[in-house]
């Protein structure tokens, strides 16, 4: 260890460490093995032990904060591991290695068995890994793209079908753009704080105050690009037609993955070096929300395909995150992490039932292909009638939660009216979550229907986001506590 | 005799042990499924017994309570207990869950194990809003019981049954949202005045908040309840509701989901908002929704062509009077509101399940198909003859008492309001009458009506207790009054309590958080 590389960096950096590795021995692993079934089995064995040391070396930095408190930074403040990007990290944790024992069979299914599928998810969450518990803007940056960039190529994955390939260019064309607005918005905030340091930056900013002319354009640039990231409107456009193209389960990546990770990134710009203009913000981000949950909503009604009403409904669910924000207090980036949690296994299970409907040259993704899922696989039919519960937020599933939050902290900053208006849409919300409810369970299927692609993995994978939505449901308390503890600084 | 320890505990939740083993019977076993989801509800009724023979009326405040931590973070506690009013709920519950499952033995020839799951789901939903003496927990059980009404009416209804299920479901989630943030205020409020989390509705009590807040609040809560009771003008999802849903569905919506809202009124408005609720205005407001409530509901009865619909609408009007009595504000209108509400859960209960009778034998519930059915079923028209006079409050059978005393309560909060009300006594006589005449007296004049069977006797088990009730509560009403006399008596003086001189600066919702 010399003075650039600390005990203390490899300590903080050591996850991001083990995904690249093992991400990169799943790529290197295609030249091991001809195609085929071994090859796929040992991808995914590679995943889920890179994902248990990752989890072990989370595990540890945990222990270390819980016994000593405060955070720990390395490389001279460019990365920090805190509670915030703890909760973070398990998150994406969960979600690489749900979607990991997912994708298995349905590559399966669709003939494809390429590892470099399996490294590319891990190269992602190790780009997810730097938008959490980076503190720099270049390090941020370099996050952010090492997780766009996989995107891309994990949206076109399925190289045969057409609509992939749309998909994937319209998501590098649009994502490309909210990057140079983001590249764009960073270094105007370099050139404000003569730092990257996100630090320095809110020195600067502090000095400058919010309606300096510099400020607000950083602030514009820098919020339209993560707006997009996060697909809420109106920079919204990408969001359905890269969900309905990608493959199912890459969308559940994307819909999870990448919107946690982006969002712990605004957080903690908007909190961080942006805080002292927030009033700058705050109209910006009220727009947003209430575009997001107004268009997400309306939108989601009218859709026939289930993979483009799901990305309308993140679009709204995108519109109440916002919502915490903007009450910007302790409760409201509570809500915040607990949303993201909740939100990660809700969706994940909703896309894993979808997934498991889907076959070689059927997508599965229209709703009329949920008729009858009571009769099929009632199993299946009762996890996805959990997760849709959920996903419109009724008690006791642990959806709820998220909305409590969101709603307790408005009402605590007097933002009633928003307040008001988010409870209305939770209500036209319902509508278009119980049309899938009434498809599984009301609706009969018409004609042959091929059974459904389970295998073990994808049943454990289900089992963990019934399991983790009905249990945070009911009993919150533990995971409450995470997210309190990632708020106190 | 000794009590359990965890007698309330017991009865929330032996629905739900009955659900759990149910899903472990194959769904082909139809006919087990039907034995086991009748004995739980059978079994659900029997735990509770003891909870109304040994409940003190004596003691003031809840009883039974138990009390453990659940959310320690947000200050939500497993709290529950029963006073005079969830006592009668409960049992209102318990009965009715336990005829509603009963009845369905031949009427649901498809997916029962899903069906009966649903019903028992619904029972411990349904106890559990009586019961709950901890807000939040309230809520939870509150949107619990949603899902499985949207189920019964969505799966086994009438021709318009996903239209009916989807509107009810809007509609009552709506109001609960709204609803929470009604909570949520108060909660703030307490964390603000107290500094400690809390959803205790004991705690909630102690606040003393300004007019405008109680007001706004209370204003949130109206939606929530209005809408399940349902008061005019939020009553348009009831008679699509209720006309589509299976005959056990409407049983159960109609006796005891309803007071879900009537009670969510007496429960947390008026002890609450002590003076939002006896603000001029808002009363004035609530009495005259009751009143229009009581006449739409009983004139719009007046032309109905479909039975079950014409029943629905009754229980507009008669739900109009439980609302007029709480607004009341004073002894006798709570209570006798209160009463009101087990009556209608009995005798509307009864006039659904006689619907569904015809139902199972004819399949079309239109009101010109009938006539003269007394001369074929005369049992049944004597059932239904009782059924009908309970409803229209004929004197010795419970209908009677309970609009009696509402009114009684109505004449001294404001002459006018009574005048009204009794002009909704006469229609509710007229309609019920006519319909009794139009459907059972004179000739049998349609060919497909001769040869009719009568009650078989799983229909005369499911009526004898119902008429026995009503007769009971018709000729000796004292042991409820009674059991009601300290629960209201406690409400009625903290509303008129006067409203605290010089509250105590109340942070404003903006100055707290900034």
């Amino acid at each position: 260890m010399s003075a650039y590389y600390t005990g203390n960096d490899h300590y903080v950096l050591l996850p991001a460490l083990l995904l690249a590795l093992f991400g990169c021995a799943a790529l290197l692993f295609d030249f091991c093995d001809p195609p085929g079934a071994r090859r796929r089995r040992w991808a995914l064995f590679i995943v889920v032990l890179g994902e248990l040391f990752t989890g072990a070396a989370l595990f540890r930095q945990q222990t270390f904060l819980m016994a000593n408190g405060g955070a720990l930074t390395a490389f001279h403040g460019a990365l920090v591991i805190d509670h915030f990007a703890l909760f973070f990290h398990w998150i994406f944790l969960a979600t690489t290695l749900i979607v990991a024992l997912m994708s298995y069979r349905f590559f399966e299914l669709k003939d494809e068995s390429h590892g470099e599928y399996y490294g590319l998810i891990m190269l992602a969450q190790c780009g997810m890994y730097f938008l959490a518990s980076g503190t720099e803007l270049v390090s941020i940056f370099i996050g952010l793209e090492t997780m766009a960039i996989t995107f891309y190529v994990l949206v076109g994955f399925l190289r045969t079908e057409l609509r992939s390939n749309e998909a994937a260019l319209k998501y590098l064309l649009l994502g490309a753009m909210s990057s140079g607005f983001l590249a764009y918005g960073f270094s105007l905030l370099y050139g404000l704080a003569g730092s990257t340091r996100l630090a320095d930056i809110a020195t600067a900013v502090a000095a400058r105050g919010a309606w300096d002319p510099f400020v607000l354009l950083a602030v514009a640039t820098t919020g339209v690009g993560l707006l997009f990231k996060i697909s809420a409107a109106p920079f919204h456009m990408w969001a359905p037609d890269a969900y309905e193209g990608a493959p199912t389960v890459v969308t559940a990546f994307l819909a999870v993955g990448s919107k946690a990770a982006s969002f712990a990134l605004l957080t903690r710009i908007l909190m961080g070096p942006l805080g002292p203009a927030r009033e700058a913000w705050m109209p910006l981000l009220i727009a947003a929300s209430l575009l997001s949950m107004t268009f997400g909503n309306l939108a989601a009604v009218t859709q026939t395909n289930t993979k483009r009403l799901l990305a309308y409904s993140g679009i709204n669910h995108a519109g109440y995150m916002l919502l915490g924000l903007v009450a910007g207090n302790a409760t409201g980036i509570q809500g915040v992490l607990v949303y993201l949690l909740v939100y990660a296994f809700m969706n994940l299970g909703v896309f894993l039932v979808l997934a498991s409907l889907s076959r070689q040259g059927l997508a599965g993704d229209d709703i009329n292909d949920l008729h009858g899922l009571m009769k099929r696989a009632p199993g299946h039919a009762l996890f996805m009638l959990l997760f849709l519960v959920s996903l419109a937020g009724i008690p006791p599933a642990a959806g709820f939660w998220g909305k409590y939050y969101i709603f307790l902290a408005l009402i605590e900053t007097g933002h009633t009216t928003l307040a008001l208006v988010g409870a209305l849409y939770v209500a036209v919300s319902v509508f278009y979550y119980f049309r899938l409810i009434k498809a599984v369970f009301i609706e009969s299927s018409e004609g042959d229907v091929p059974a459904l692609a389970t295998s073990f993995g994808t049943r454990v994978a289900l089992g963990l986001s019934g399991a983790a939505t009905l249990v945070i449901g009911i009993y919150p308390e533990p995971f409450l506590r995470l997210a309190q503890l990632s708020i106190s600084r | 005799m000794t009590m359990p320890q965890h007698l309330l505990s017991i009865i929330l939740f032996t629905p739900l042990a009955g659900l759990a083993i149910l899903l472990f019977i194959p769904s082909s076993q139809r006919t087990l499924i039907r034995w086991w989801a009748n004995i739980a509800a059978g079994v659900g009724f029997l735990v509770s017994l003891p909870l109304i023979l040994n409940f003190n009326k004596a003691l003031d405040g809840p009883q039974f309570v138990e009390r453990m931590d659940w959310i320690p973070s947000l200050g939500v506690q497993y709290l529950i207990g029963v006073d005079g009013i969830s006592v009668l709920m409960v049992m209102l519950t318990t009965v009715m869950g336990f005829i509603a499952i009963f009845s369905s033995w031949d009427a649901i020839k498809e997916r029962e194990k899903e069906y009966y799951a649903m019903f028992l789901l619904q029972q411990t939903g349904m106890i559990g809003v009586f019961i709950s003496l901890d807000f939040m927990l309230f809520y939870v059980f509150w949107e619990l019981v949603l899902v499985p009404m949207y189920f019964i009416i969505g799966v086994w209804g009438g021709p318009r049954k996903l239209y009916a299920a989807m509107k009810f479901f809007l509609y009552t989630l709506a109001g609960g949202v709204l609803m929470l943030l009604g909570i949520l205020t108060l909660y703030f409020q307490h964390l603000s005045q107290f500094g400690r989390p809390t959803f205790e509705i004991a705690e909630l009590m102690k606040l003393n908040m300004p007019l405008g807040v109680q007001q706004w609040v209370f204003w949130a809560f109206f939606i929530g309840f209005a809408i399940k009771v349902p008061m005019f003008p939020f009553h348009t999802w009831l008679p699509d509701a209720h006309t589509e849903a299976p005959t056990a569905g409407s049983v159960i919506l109609a006796a005891v989901l309803l007071k879900m809202g009537t009670y969510g009124f007496i429960r947390f408005s008026l002890p609450l908002l002590p003076q939002a609720s006896s603000d001029r205005t808002i009363v004035t407001i609530l009495a005259v929704l009751s009143i229009i409530g009581i006449l739409y509901g009983a004139l719009v009865s007046l032309v109905q062509q479909d039975w079950k619909k014409l029943v629905a609408y009754s229980s507009v009007s008669h739900l109009g009077f439980c609302t007029l009595g709480i607004f009341a504000l004073n002894k006798a209108g709570i209570s006798g509101s209160i009463l009101q509400q087990i009556n209608h859960g009995i005798s509307t209960g009864m006039l659904f399940l006689i619907v569904g009778v015809i139902y199972e034998r004819r399949h079309t519930r239109e009101i010109k198909e009938y006539g003269g059915l007394a001369h074929v079923m005369p049992n049944y028209a004597v059932v239904f003859a009782i059924a009908m006079l309970s409803s229209a409050g004929l004197p010795l059978l419970n209908g009677f008492v309970g609009e009696f005393t509402i009114l009684q309560g109505a004449f001294d909060a404001n002459r006018v309001w009574a005048a009204f009300a009794v002009l909704g006594i006469i229609f509710g006589a007229a309609y019920l009458l006519w319909l009794y005449q139009r459907t059972m007296l004179g000739e049998v004049t349609n060919e497909k009506n001769k040869g009719l069977p009568d009650l078989k006797w799983r229909e005369w088990a499911m009526f004898i207790p119902l008429m026995l009730w009503a007769v009971a509560i018709g000729v000796y009403p004292k042991p409820y009054f009674d059991i009601l006399e300290k629960p209201v008596a406690r409400i009625v003086e903290r509303v008129h309590a006067p409203a605290v001189a010089a509250a105590p600066a109340v942070k404003s919702l903006e100055a707290v958080s900034r």
